[in-house]
């Protein structure tokens, strides 16, 4: 296989993790989180999609006290430090759930084109609209 | 017969199995991942509320806590317990079989 050349400027790509896990359970969606932070300094085209159980992750208010393991859920809100800044949540999958948006983290960047104005990350889509939105990546890195 | 489930019932058909072989009289306790069945106003919701009485349902509240769900936001019936009320409930029954 031909090595790629990574000191080429220019050449961005379109990834997205897709995040189907609930956290704690299984160690997939801490895995996926830390990939995501560590694929931050490549200067890609970012997007983060959960659905299925993976809407789970980004529920507000986990508290973890009680299970003796580390609470990750504050980290998806530095995410926009990282220039992670599309988080798309799959309608369907947090009804299912018996979730909506308002039960999820408030996760928000500052525009750097837009005077550093704050925006919400999370945008919630139907079924149709995550099926086109994967369609578009060049890579997709699953979990 | 005391059952434990620790998968999401969204994911895996570790709930629904489960019930369809809960006798009456017997106890289901949800913990880890299987603590999302206990989310109200949803099919596995639902499934325990219709068969709370026949079968109790338990839910281990630090794994609750730890998903962010809240006591309100739980099927009727179920009751929470902590560790210590998963050691009695195992004390309780003869048996307990695990659903993984």
């Amino acid at each position: 296989m031909e090595e790629p050349d990574v000191s080429q400027p220019g050449v961005t790509k379109k990834f997205m993790y897709v995040n189907r896990r609930a956290p704690y359970g299984t160690v997939y969606a801490l895995e996926s989180l830390e990939v995501v932070l560590i694929g931050a300094a490549f200067d890609q085209d970012v997007s983060l999609a959960f659905l299925d159980d993976g809407v789970f992750q980004i529920v507000k208010g986990q508290d973890t006290a009680g299970i003796g393991m580390k609470n990750f859920s504050p980290t998806y809100r530095a995410l926009g430090d990282y220039e992670v800044t599309k988080l798309y949540v799959e309608k369907e999958s947090l009804e299912t759930r018996g979730l909506s948006e308002d039960d999820l983290l408030e996760i928000t960047y500052e525009d750097e084109d837009d005077d550093w104005a704050e925006k919400p990350s999370i945008h919630v889509v139907k079924r149709d609209e995550m099926t086109q939105l994967m369609a578009q990546q060049d890579v997709i890195l699953s979990f | 017969m005391l059952h434990t489930i620790n998968k999401s019932p969204f994911e895996t058909s570790t709930f629904a199995s489960c019930l369809g072989h809960a006798a009456a009289g017997d106890a289901v306790l949800l913990i880890e991942d299987g603590v999302y069945a206990a989310i109200a106003d949803t099919e596995p919701g639902k499934q325990i509320k219709a068969k709370n009485g026949t079968v109790s349902f338990y839910v281990l509240g630090p794994d609750v806590a730890a998903r962010g769900l809240t006591n309100g936001s739980l099927a009727e019936g179920i009751q929470v317990v902590d560790y210590a009320g998963f050691v009695d409930l195992v004390a309780e029954h003869e048996v307990a079989q695990a659903w993984l």
